[in-house]
């Protein structure tokens, strides 16, 4: 993830009204009206809170349906870096169980449903 | 709507064992030593389990985790040379979707009375997550590295 997109990211979670849209939207597609529903708050300070999600690639916005629903969008949150480290880690815990294993010492986190 | 993405990515880690070459390859190339630390462990229902260790030949490690994700290894052994190398592909399913497609090297080098033992991926991952389920991980992901970052600032 660059630099730029991760200060955009965290930027836009750094408000909780935006972060409770996104918790709703984890939910599934609303319309600008339902996510206002909750908040005491205008319409249009809510659509600024969507542009700024929107900016930093969080939600997206069918241009297709008239009533133009926000989806949150992963693709900011998951991208190659994130595959890395997810492999990294599972070779990092491969290796100190085949240590142990090497050793002749018993993992203890192995319930022994594969041995 | 599927957002359709492809992102290459490399990556090598290396490490020392304790144990002579011999015994470090055999941990790779049966399938007893190879399922005593591969993968699937602990909190892991398996579903589907291959070895076959010969160039063309499979592995597959399939299960069940117990917050209900399934995971696939699928693998296909492309070169070996025994006690010197592995040269394996695979795909990576996450609940039924290819996640990615890799190419993975392992090279066993004697080192003292020890192995020193690299593994490189070279790999292309594909279309991020669209599924509501993944989605909903990103974020908590997200949430959580936002979390660790306002901690350690």
């Amino acid at each position: 993830m660059p630099p730029d997109q991760l200060s955009a990211t965290f930027a836009a979670l750094a408000d909780p009204t935006r972060r409770a849209i996104l918790a709703r939207l984890a939910t599934g597609e609303a319309s600008v009206q339902e996510l206002a529903e909750p908040f005491d708050i205008s319409l249009p300070a809510v659509s600024r809170h969507l542009k700024v999600l929107e900016h930093a690639g969080l939600i997206s916005r069918s241009r297709q349906a008239q009533w133009r629903p926000c989806r949150i969008e992963a693709a900011p949150l998951r991208t190659a870096q994130d595959w890395i480290a997810e492999r990294q880690a599972a070779w990092e815990q491969n290796f100190d169980r085949l240590a142990a294993y090497l050793a002749g010492i018993p993992d203890p986190k192995d319930t022994g449903d594969q041995s | 709507m599927t957002m359709r993405s492809a992102q290459h990515a490399t990556f090598t880690i290396e490490r020392v064992f304790d144990a002579p070459v011999a015994k470090v390859y055999a941990a790779f190339a049966t399938e007893q030593g190879k399922s005593r630390w591969f993968a699937g462990h602990g909190k892991w229902e398996p579903i589907e389990r291959l070895f076959d260790f010969r160039v063309g030949g499979r592995e597959r490690v399939k299960g069940k985790w117990t917050a209900g994700d399934v995971t696939d290894f699928d693998c296909t052994y492309r070169d070996i040379v025994p006690e010197q190398r592995i040269v394996y592909t695979y795909d990576l399913y996450h609940n039924g979707n290819k996640l990615s497609v890799s190419l993975a090297t392992i090279l066993f080098e004697s080192r003292g009375n020890g192995t020193h033992l690299s593994v490189t991926e070279q790999g292309v991952f594909l279309d991020g997550y669209d599924d509501a389920g993944s989605r909903e991980r990103g974020t908590r992901q997200l949430m959580e590295a936002l979390a660790a970052s306002l901690q350690s600032g």
